[in-house]
């Protein structure tokens, strides 16, 4: 059983998946700065932007993370 | 008299302990998740028992004083994520305390396994009281075992995480009952020469391999 924090079972995101994208959007693009911004620790934001990436909601570059469409509606 | 082996496997202080990927009650955590940071993972036989429960409370009454030293703790045990959950809200309810750290739900003992935590002459289903601090490199820098019958100290668990702090910080060694502020030990000279160099450095020694210093 896979669990993912970041995203519900319906494929939304959780309060704490709402908080990353939040952050990246507002400029924060390493674990580093979205934990950071966040208040979250290493560990929890390494696996919300694992989660968040499956979903299709972020997107990764190397260690870069940006939003993609479907990640900037959701925060919208 | 019977020649008894053991087949458990587990990595061994100054080891890379292997990376996992496990349910948890936080979501699926890899072990390099907790890279540059510290970790207590630990393992506790079962959930709704009494001896694990007043663990659990205790590694939570102590989960901000390990932040202050950049350590996580991750506990782990064969029981499922519902009953993980269950009994978190029921440590809540009950004993008004809440469970800050993610819990493994190994039902199928990989992690566990990996980290030899089922010692069969205590249970073959259950996983016994154990403690890896792990490095924020994940070496493996100290390993506890506790019978399921013993509780463990959480004072010990910070102590140890002071200690080998303090070890990696400023090159010495600290000796028995040690707590922060203690004089540490310098570490012995390796030749004759060093050894005679040593009792004229500006050290508290009581012989040429015994010498303390205060940081």
């Amino acid at each position: 059983m896979i669990i993912v924090p970041c995203v519900s079972a319906d494929g939304k995101p959780t309060q704490s998946g709402i908080k990353t994208l939040t952050a990246i959007k507002n400029g924060a693009s390493t674990p580093q700065t979205v934990s950071q911004q966040t208040g979250q620790p290493m560990f929890k934001v390494r696996s919300g932007l694992r989660e968040l990436v499956n979903a299709g909601l972020v997107k990764q570059t190397e260690n870069k993370y940006c939003l993609t469409e479907e990640g900037t509606k959701i925060i919208e | 008299m019977e020649n008894q082996t053991n087949e458990i496997g587990f990595p061994l202080i100054g080891e890379k302990a292997p990376d996992f990927e496990a349910a948890t009650t936080q979501g699926t955590l890899r072990l390099s998740d907790f890279e540059g940071s510290w970790l207590v993972l630990f393992s506790h036989p079962a959930d709704f028992t009494p001896v694990c429960t007043t663990e659990f409370i205790a590694f939570s009454k102590i989960a901000d004083d390990l932040k202050k030293r950049n350590t996580e703790l991750l506990g782990l045990s064969v029981d499922s994520i519902s009953s993980h959950i269950a009994w978190a809200r029921n440590v809540e309810e009950k004993m008004g305390v809440k469970i800050p750290f993610p819990i493994i739900a190994d039902l199928n003992k990989e992690v566990s396994q990996k980290f030899g935590m089922i010692h069969p002459g205590q249970s073959k289903t259950e996983t016994v009281r154990c403690v890896f601090i792990i490095d924020p490199e994940s070496k493996v820098r100290t390993i506890l075992y506790y019978p399921l019958s013993t509780g463990r100290n959480m004072q010990e668990i910070i102590r140890i995480i002071d200690a080998l702090q303090t070890t990696d910080k400023h090159k010495v060694a600290t000796p028995a009952n040690w707590n922060p502020g203690d004089p540490v030990v310098v570490p012995s000279p390796t030749t004759a020469e060093g050894a005679e160099e040593r009792v004229k450095e500006d050290y508290d020694c009581k012989d040429w391999y015994l010498c303390f210093k205060k940081l």
